[in-house]
């Protein structure tokens, strides 16, 4: 037991997965210990579901090595799954159900795994609570609304009580206010459960939020790994710094904003309004990192070529 | 094995929930009906026909048969599509995602299936009684020759639902893999007109499939035992009809896990949608 604590949850090494002459994964690297919150980036077509899919068990792959609680995904048993939980992308699965049957039936699956330190399955009624469906809980699912179904197929990708929740796109076709929710629970699953989590998502506002690190996955690798700050420093140092003086707007990049705004309050004193020191968001960075990678693509493609001629 | 069996307890639990939800939904309510007004309309239109050379009237030999093709039509093709439309919405993935998931839920199509022929009996059988004299001929002999009947088919088409539904690619080819075939194969089975009127190499085929035992087995529950003279070889040829039903089943229960198991490996999320936006391209 203390040794699967300090073991990584998940550790990929290598992976790739080819779909007839194309390479969507090539060689890609990364683990994540218990806990952490990891939010996978990268452009439609980068292979991120493909990855989490290959992560679930749901699909083979073409080479590497995969473990998730130590174990091949590809050749996981049933137990396995129990600690696990999954959330997809919407189904219009069980229509005529209710979301507190559904719940209920789903759970009883869980009853035999539950242990000392976690009870399994959630009660639904706690369940239902967690996810605010309380309302819509003897509604038939068919009646339900886009976010309301989105909240139920969270509600049962955690009803299992998983140490390990994979999320693809969990906020797509959330309201503000759905998506605020919905991320106050996954930092308190984080919290209160210990529970370890990857997420994909196209929102960046969301992973600099909710993520302990950030993957980038472009042109089948990992391109990027680190935390929001890390990346940002990775790309650049300069830190943005506006102003306004006299109702004029004034905004300048600086590599040392400290001593720059010294600087400006001591020339303009009390006269400088609206000011605001911001460091590259994290779409900055994600911008500047696919697009550095693809700029390489196309030199490395122009060097083969060149290559060739010459 | 415990947990094993725990979760095809879950399995049962959440079949009879789909059979109570089935019967509460106006669909499948207007299905049995519409499956009752035919059937009986039928009957009720053929009602002074006497069947050629006997002196029996065609209600008598033709809702025994129907019976009969009624449990192979439903499970063979409610199985069918259940699985086939339960791939596509993504039921089966969730199953997949649980541990031991995918055994409660076939566990639960199993039950909800085999609960399901009792409204189809109910909504054909109580009206007939009143409208027709004479259908059950061999008292509570002939009730118990009814139930075996209905097991036995029960085993030998069940499975045949599963594989279909399971390696059928989508829903919409269910017709052309489930439903014509099946449709086909009453016609030639000795349900509506006796099985002799056809070629001898047909009369072979369809001795070959469940359809016609469960015709002829239905026939022997019901019927006089002078009918059996009409019947190919002039018996209700029970030894063969056991048989015949459990070599289908055996076959079936043989067949179906890893046809199953298979189909469930190639679900996922991607494959989902995929077979979604499939299923809203009609034009290709």
């Amino acid at each position: 037991m203390t040794q699967s604590a300090v073991a990584p949850v998940i550790e990929v090494h290598d992976l790739r997965m080819r779909y007839g002459t194309n390479d969507v994964l090539d060689g890609v690297d990364f683990h994540i210990d218990q806990g952490e919150v990891v939010t996978l980036l990268g452009p439609n077509g980068a292979g991120k579901t493909t990855t989490i899919e290959i992560l679930e068990g749901f699909r083979g792959r073409s080479a590497g090595d995969v473990t998730v609680f130590g174990v091949d995904p590809a050749q996981a048993g049933e137990d396995w799954k129990a600690r696990i939980g999954i959330v997809l992308q919407s189904w219009r699965d069980h229509a005529r159900w209710t979301p507190r049957d559904l719940l209920t039936h789903l759970g009883r699956y869980y009853e035999t795994y539950a242990t000392a330190d976690r009870s399994r399955p959630y009660p639904t009624d706690e369940l239902l609570g967690m996810v605010g469906l309380d309302d819509q809980a003897d509604q038939r699912i068919r009646l339900l609304s886009g976010g309301q179904r989105r909240r139920l197929d969270l509600a049962v990708g955690i009803v299992g009580r998983p140490e390990l929740l994979f999320l693809d796109e969990p906020t797509a076709g959330f309201d503000p206010e759905a998506r605020r929710d919905f991320h106050d629970l996954v930092v308190q699953l984080s919290d209160l459960e210990d529970t370890t989590i990857l997420l994909t998502t196209h929102d960046l506002d969301e992973a600099e939020k909710l993520a302990d690190r950030i993957l980038i996955l472009a042109g089948g690798r990992i391109v990027a790994d680190g935390t929001a700050d890390e990346l940002a420093r990775e790309v650049s140092r300069e830190t943005h710094v506006s102003w306004s003086v006299n109702g004029r707007r004034f905004g300048e990049s600086t590599s040392a904003a400290t001593a720059f705004v010294r600087d400006l309050l001591e020339r303009h004193g009390d006269q400088v309004h609206d000011l605001e020191v911001r460091r590259v968001s994290l779409e900055d960075t994600y911008m500047a990192m696919v697009h550095r990678f693809e700029t390489g693509q196309q030199e490395l493609a122009a060097q083969v070529f060149e290559g060739e001629v010459s | 094995m415990n947990r094993r069996t725990h979760a095809i307890r879950t399995g049962i639990r959440r079949g009879w929930h789909e059979f109570s939800l089935s019967l509460k939904s106006p669909q499948d309510q207007g299905f049995y009906v519409f499956m009752a007004l035919v059937t009986l309309g039928y009957l009720w239109l053929n009602r002074t026909t006497e069947v050629e050379g006997t002196d029996l009237l065609l209600p008598s030999v033709v809702m025994p048969s129907i019976l009969g093709a009624l449990i192979a039509f439903g499970l063979v093709i409610g199985p069918g599509y259940s699985l086939a439309m339960e791939k596509e919405d993504g039921t089966l993935l969730r199953a997949r995602s649980a541990p031991h998931g995918l055994t409660g839920y076939v566990a639960g199509q199993v039950v909800l299936h085999t609960m399901s022929l009792i409204p189809t009996f109910l909504v054909i059988l109580v009206p007939a009684f009143f409208l027709f004299d004479g259908l059950m001929q061999n008292g509570a002999e002939g009730w118990w020759t009814v139930l075996w009947v209905t097991l036995l088919g029960l085993l030998a088409t069940l499975p045949i639902g599963i594989i279909l539904g399971s390696a059928v690619p989508n829903v919409q080819k269910m017709g052309t893999w489930g439903f014509f075939p099946v449709m086909g194969l009453v016609a030639i089975s000795g349900i509506f007109f006796p099985i002799q009127s056809l070629w001898t190499w047909v009369q072979w085929v369809a001795q070959a499939f469940p359809i016609y035992w469960l015709g002829l087995g239905m026939r022997s529950a019901f019927l006089p035992p002078e009918a059996a003279s009409f019947e190919i070889g002039g018996s209700w040829r029970t030894a063969q009809t056991v048989i015949m039903l459990s070599l289908w089943a055996i076959a079936g229960c043989v067949i179906a896990p890893p046809t199953l198991r298979r189909m469930a490996q190639r679900q996922s999320g991607s494959a989902v949608s995929a077979a979604r936006a499939e299923a809203g391209q009609w034009v290709r």
